[in-house]
């Protein structure tokens, strides 16, 4: 009996072992630097994807998602490192410094003929920032009637742009910005009155970085005909793509996903719906 | 006698002088010579640079003509209001840097602090970079809290556009100004014509033509800083070529961008040099 | 006598350097004086200080028995009534000949152009330049760009006029209808004084002819004493080298 359990468990243990062994053959020869993987944020990171901008801590949605799509490929912690890229380092052609790009790159049917994507590890709510002064001066609701005659603005690297011409087709013409910080500059400027973000960073934004930010509603991710999906992004025709997607496929099938998503989203519950 | 002289005077305008025909040749060898270089590097551009081994991707990503088609128009489109916000800053800048490049000439006493605002007013704006003043001007003084329309970016991103090249008209009107001799200021006052009418019917005319050609070379910036303004929210092409490229992962319609730019440099450049040149031939 | 214009005891510094050094002159109404002598004699600085393009350090200008030397007198009254006309033209280059004629009428007396057109035209008529009214500076010879700077001062219809060797930048044989100009302008009664190397001409007409030295006039007379029995070494070494 205990000669049949201690080979069960030497089985059991002879099995995982070939199953992480397996997935180590399988980026085995395929990533940049053998024994490595380079994995790619942006320059800063922001908050919640990932903690005080320091990735290696493991803190933060996407730094967490990073080192569990790594262990499920075989990658020890200290096997892991960043770098930093712009969304066009990302892009361009030639040689890439990371294995995969991790920075809320939605997956557009456009962008994938120029770059692979991952299956997705996150669906993405849009959400509408504004502040209290705007509120309580144009009496907006969480209705897109209402909607259509404030300012609006919007990062311009982003999916949010079409998504707000789709889904709210604002009477004047949107103001675009470069980044997180100009966008909310407008907002304190009065130069804008609401703006379109993912729903953890619109959270973020109207928690700590805009005086009296308010999130007026969310579009549920399944909202629109393609919902807004983050996806690891990689080099056209990289061979790491079966690799990430089975490590992705099983993350999610085993609910560590959803685990993390707990963890490190879970003030994403309890806003608004727009109507 | 009378026919044997007429004769030899028209010889020469019936037959090329000697230096005339060598001069010919000359010409026609140089033609052949450049019109071969020309040939020859062209050639090797289209034929080695496809050689590079990574011209496929780079053909992908920047020279996609479906990407083109489809965002050739928006761009296009987007590039009205650069043209708009030249159109009505362009003036604005003449006129600033006019009044400032004459307060720097005021001479009376009295009048010195306008002296000095002009000199303080070119060093700040000609120091500090364009982008810079436009963040500062374009969220800071709307941050004051002035209501709407005031807050517009268009207003202080233009603003921000005239306060700094306004500057550089001004120190080059200023070139201008000194370019006039002494003498053409002393026979203006010989006559009797004060100080401000010598300047206005007798300076300012001749400095203004002089400088035309370096203001023109402004005004090429200028058309291209207008993008800058996209900083701070307006979508104009190059914002708009930005949006493109990041909804697409596709630099094509940075391409697109840049030839609707060129379409409208391009030959402002040659005019100016034209301008240049012709200004050149009249002074020698 | 105290004359048309009257200088006493003049005197220009630039910097260290004493360019006039003390100049007593008297010029009666319609007389002709020509100031000779060398290059940096003070000649050409004697004529901007009486038309106060310079102003004078010391001494007294009177014009009809008034000083316009006083230090911070308004000198554009006084520049309306002494014309000075330059060696190198000075002509307004982006204006034409008549524009360049009218302009100071029109801004110093505001009056129009139609009615300046007359007496303008009249001028260039005068002067033979009446089909040159419309040339640029640029399309014109010399000599004509010399005249039209004589013409562009007479239309402001001054009392006095000055002349800083206006013929010494043209080539030789353009210099004869420029001093044909002054001689019609000699005859016509207007007071003159000119700064010249033309020394057969102001033998011929001057009523005066002083000899400058070092900022100061050595030597004054009716030309027909000094050219011909200077009383001055200096004079004579001049005249010796210059005729």
């Amino acid at each position: 009996m205990k000669i049949v359990t201690s080979a069960i468990t030497i089985a059991c243990l002879a099995a995982t072992g070939a199953l992480a062994a397996d997935h180590g053959a399988c980026a085995a020869g395929k990533t940049l630097e053998e024994g490595m993987l380079t994995i790619a944020t942006g320059n800063p990171a922001f908050y919640p994807w990932v903690l005080n901008d320091a990735p290696e801590s493991g803190e933060g949605f996407e730094a967490a998602v990073a080192y569990a799509i790594a262990e499920a490929m075989g990658f020890a912690p200290e096997q892991v490192q960043w770098v930093r890229t712009s969304f066009d380092e990302a892009i361009q052609p030639g040689a890439k410094n990371f294995d995969f790009n991790m920075q809320q790159y939605s997956i557009t049917e456009d962008r994938d003929r120029m770059v692979d994507f991952s299956l997705p590890y996150y669906s993405s709510a849009m959400a509408v920032l504004t502040t209290e002064g705007v509120v309580e001066e144009t009496g907006a609701t969480p209705e897109i009637a209402g909607m259509k005659d404030l300012r609006w603005g919007a990062m311009a690297g982003t999916t949010a742009m079409p998504i707000l011409m789709d889904l709210i087709a604002p009477n004047s013409d949107p103001l675009l910005y470069g980044d997180n910080a100009d966008v909310t500059a407008a907002m304190q400027a009065g130069q804008i009155d609401a703006a379109l973000f993912d729903l953890p960073t619109a959270l973020y934004l109207s928690a700590v970085v805009v005086d009296g930010g308010k999130i007026l509603g969310q579009f549920p991710a399944d909202r629109t005909e393609s919902p807004d999906q983050f996806g690891l992004l990689m080099e056209e025709g990289s061979p790491l793509k079966e690799c990430v997607d089975a490590a992705m496929t099983e993350l999610t099938e085993s609910g560590t996903l959803a685990a993390i998503e707990a963890q490190w989203l879970q003030d994403a519950t309890g806003v608004p719906v727009i109507q | 006698m009378t026919e044997t002289h007429g004769t030899v005077s028209a010889a020469p305008a019936v037959r090329p002088t000697r230096r005339a025909t060598y001069e010919a040749r000359v010409r026609r060898r140089s033609t052949t010579v450049a019109a071969l270089s020309t040939a020859a590097v062209l050639l090797a551009v289209v034929v080695l640079v496809p050689m590079a081994p990574g011209w496929e991707a780079v053909k992908r990503s920047f020279f996609d003509a479906e990407v083109f088609a489809r965002t050739f128009p928006g761009l296009l489109n987007a590039f009205l209001l650069d043209i708009a916000i030249f159109a009505w800053c362009a003036p604005l800048i003449a006129l600033t840097g006019l009044a400032i490049a004459l307060c720097r000439d005021v001479r009376s006493p009295a009048l010195f602090p306008l002296r000095m605002f002009g000199a303080v007013y070119t060093d700040i704006f000609r120091g500090l970079p364009v982008i810079l003043v436009v963040y500062l001007i374009g969220f800071g003084i709307p941050g004051l809290g002035l209501p709407r329309p005031w807050n517009s970016p268009y207003i202080w991103g233009s603003l921000a556009l005239i306060l700094v090249y306004s500057a550089y008209v001004a120190e080059v009107i200023r070139s201008g100004i000194d370019s006039i001799h002494q003498s053409q200021r002393s026979a203006a006052a010989s006559l009797g014509l004060s100080e401000a009418d010598t300047m206005r019917y007798v300076v300012l005319p001749q400095a203004l033509r002089n400088v035309m050609p370096a203001n023109m070379n402004l005004l090429i910036a200028l058309q291209k800083d207008v993008a800058l303004l996209s900083f701070i929210g307006p979508v104009e092409i190059f914002r708009q070529a930005g949006v493109y490229k990041s909804l697409m992962a596709n630099f094509t319609p940075y391409v697109g961008a840049a030839l609707i730019f060129l379409a409208i440099t391009i030959p402002a450049t040659r005019y100016a040099d034209y301008l240049l040149n012709r200004q050149r031939r009249r002074q020698r | 006598m105290t004359g048309k214009l009257s200088l006493r005891g003049v005197r220009k510094s630039f910097g260290d350097t004493e360019v006039i050094r003390g100049i007593d002159l008297d010029v009666g109404e319609g007389e002709m004086v020509c100031l000779i002598g060398a290059s940096g004699s003070g000649k050409s600085t004697l004529l901007r200080c009486i038309n106060l393009l310079e102003p004078v350090d010391d001494g007294t200008i009177r014009l009809d028995g008034v000083d316009i030397a006083e230090p911070g007198l308004d000198p554009r009254p006084v520049r309306r009534r002494i014309g000075i006309v330059f060696q190198s033209y000075n002509l307004f280059p982006h204006m034409t000949a008549a524009e360049n004629a009218m302009l100071a009428p029109r801004r110093v007396h505001g009056r129009d152009r139609a009615a300046l057109m007359g007496p303008v035209t009249a001028l260039f008529r005068r002067f033979g330049l009446a089909d040159r009214m419309d040339h640029y500076p640029d399309q014109l010879s010399g000599g004509q760009q010399q005249r039209v700077a004589i013409i562009r001062a007479l239309a402001m219809e001054p009392e006095i006029m000055l002349f800083d060797e206006i013929t010494s930048a043209l080539d030789p044989e353009l210099v004869g209808e420029v001093l044909d100009v002054l001689r019609q302008l000699h005859r016509d009664g207007m007071t003159m004084i000119l700064a010249t190397h033309e020394m057969g001409f102001a033998r011929e007409l001057a009523d005066k002819v002083c000899f400058l030295d070092g900022g100061v006039i050595l030597e004054q007379g009716p030309p027909s004493s000094l050219f011909s029995a200077p009383s001055q070494q200096r004079t004579r070494a001049f005249l010796s080298r210059v005729l």
